[in-house]
């Protein structure tokens, strides 16, 4: 499959990675093992000294209910972002699933979200539900008689308003790519499930499902790496972590605990914590995308 | 036949709804960013626009300083896309057409690098960018993020479909393996080319995290933080035409780019889900 096209050279394909390498060693490799190492030192006011604590950043990390409390917050966020977000992209993408005209414009009308960062959707969220004057407050207090909706008092409604926030930036990015899945779908295959007397819902879970894999596979990785790093930027506009600490999703702790109360012992050892969580996501969707190679021989 | 056009017309419907519920808060803040101050707080909220566009947009870019801000950020997202093009193009074609030792490696590499995304390693890096000298300079907000294993995977996979014929060719008339690169392998790659840079430039232009922590002056920041230093910037009521204006500033260059290179984005990201 990969042959050599070129034989005889025998430096040059070491110049063309080198390049590539170096920036993914120094800048990526080396700082990783330089934190799991650093996850086992506390350093003294000031970051005059390091001294060796063996697991304790660890034990403290686990034993505070701070934490406890952001890996609860970390787990209801993701799962909203991820499991809703998918669910009503799929829902929304199987409803569209038809040979339409227009079908390139509609991909890009909804789309184009994609281009937004989480914090400039944090900022349009946070005037939408802005207390007292904002379009959403204003609407539900008209629908219920009078209820006045403060997210910023309220930690439930906040980690809420937030994951609705972050879900809507990716829903345009989902339906587009399951609405590509959907399509590659084999026609055949659906009718002759019909022939065979499937009713829509078994077909789908039989068929269309199964075929899709390697999409949903894909989205679910790309949606958590969303939920869990990159809507830091949504976090810090839109409640920094408030009300109390209702939205301080793991990303955010590790930013508050190494860069603004300078515990970098204990944000080493945060990194350390969600890394494990990637890299086993990341090894499951390996795993089934490689299954999945050899299951279509 | 009327039955089955009346479904068409139900799902051009549909899309159509869908496609302004999706875009309805963004309508809102374009509505926001062209009232005054008072008509931005009547209630209940009006979504008429108003007039206002232009002098919410000068208070903005003068609180700010967004003009310089919009600067950095065009530099810093064009010079990391295009870096991130050139080395996966690079890695990949060593990748795809010579045997060395060690090439094995490259795969699980790109695997092992998608799970060290910034907060994994944050602290060192952070302490690496000190001790070179980099804090608020555009060397940390360009250089740590050069390689780009998305790039590497998704040429690596392209130039695989590439033809053998073509390198042969190329081989026979005397080319070396250079020449052939960049004058057939890297025009036959454009389409993926301008995928990665959307893909890229929209990745740069979103950052927060980073230039939050390296940047301490007004002059290095990134347009991201200038709309959380608009939106700091409150008295008691939010001035939510002003901060909408910039807002919309810095809303703007990335949705630019996405539309100019929709096609071949569209096409690039399929490709990237089937890897």
């Amino acid at each position: 499959m990969q042959e050599e096209r070129f034989p005889g050279y025998k430096w040059l394909p070491y110049l063309l990675v080198a390049p590539s390498i170096a920036v993914i060693v120094i800048f990526l490799v080396v700082p990783f093992v330089q934190s799991v190492r650093g996850s086992f030192f506390i350093s003294t006011p000031f970051g005059t000294k390091t001294i060796y604590v063996g697991l304790r950043n660890y034990i403290r990390l686990f034993s505070s209910p701070d934490y406890q409390n952001s890996i609860l917050t970390t787990l209801a966020f993701s799962a909203f972002v991820i499991i809703i977000g998918l669910s009503i992209s799929l829902g929304i993408a199987q409803l569209l699933n038809q040979k339409i005209r227009g079908l390139g414009f509609y991909q890009v009308a909804l789309i184009w979200t994609y281009a937004l960062s989480p914090a400039i959707a944090g900022v349009i969220w946070a005037l939408m539900f802005a207390p007292a004057t904002g379009l959403v407050p204003y609407i539900v207090s008209r629908l219920s008689g009078g209820y006045v909706l403060n997210w910023m008092t309220n930690g439930r409604i906040a980690l809420l308003v937030v994951a609705a926030a972050a879900t809507w930036k990716m829903l345009g990015y989902n339906i587009v790519f399951l609405l590509a899945g959907l399509q590659n779908v084999p026609n055949a295959l659906m009718e002759a499930a019909r022939v065979d007397g499937a009713g829509p819902w078994k077909a789908f879970w039989r068929i269309t499902f199964p075929m899709l894999s390697p999409t949903t596979t894909f989205l679910l990785f790309v949606n958590m790496l969303y939920a869990f790093f990159q809507v830091f930027g949504l976090i810090d506009i839109m409640t920094r972590g408030g009300p109390g600490n209702a939205t301080e999703i793991l990303v955010y702790k590790l930013y508050r605990d190494g860069f603004i109360h300078l515990n970098t012992g204990s944000a080493s050892a945060q990194s350390f914590v969600v890394f494990f969580v990637i890299s086993i996501a990341a090894i499951t969707q390996l795993r089934i995308a490689t299954r999945k190679a050899i299951y279509a021989r | 036949m009327s039955g089955k056009n009346r479904y068409k017309i139900l799902i051009h419907g549909l899309l159509i709804l869908l496609v302004l519920v999706l875009a309805f808060p963004v309508v809102y803040a374009l509505i926001t960013s062209t009232l005054s101050f008072q008509a931005s707080y009547t209630y209940p909220p009006r979504l008429i626009p108003g007039n206002q566009f232009l002098a919410n947009a000068a208070i903005a870019w003068h609180r700010i300083k967004l003009g310089r801000l919009l600067f950095n950020t065009w530099l810093i997202s064009i010079v990391v896309a295009l870096a991130k093009i050139i080395l996966s193009l690079l890695a990949a074609f060593a990748y795809t057409h010579f045997k060395f030792r060690g090439r094995g490696l490259l795969f699980p590499m790109c695997m092992i690098t998608q799970m060290l995304p910034l907060p994994v390693r944050i602290v060192p890096t952070f302490q690496l960018m000190a001790s070179f000298d980099w804090i608020n300079s555009y060397y940390a907000l360009t250089i740590p993020f050069f390689a780009s294993t998305t790039g590497i995977l998704l040429f690596r996979q392209f130039f695989m479909t590439v033809p053998r014929d073509l390198s042969d060719a190329a081989r026979v008339d005397g080319a070396g393996p250079m020449r052939y690169f960049l004058q057939i392998l890297v025009p036959v790659s454009k389409t993926n080319i301008a995928a990665l840079f959307v893909i890229e430039f929209i990745f740069m232009w979103s950052q927060y995290l980073w230039p939050l922590i390296v940047i301490t002056t007004g002059e290095m920041r990134v347009v991201q933080i200038g709309v959380k230093m608009l939106l700091a910037s409150e008295q008691i009521a939010p001035e939510w035409n002003v901060i909408m204006a910039g807002t919309v500033m810095a809303m703007l260059p990335p949705l630019m780019i996405l539309i100019l290179f929709r096609k071949s984005f569209t096409q690039g990201i399929a490709m990237q889900s089937q890897k």
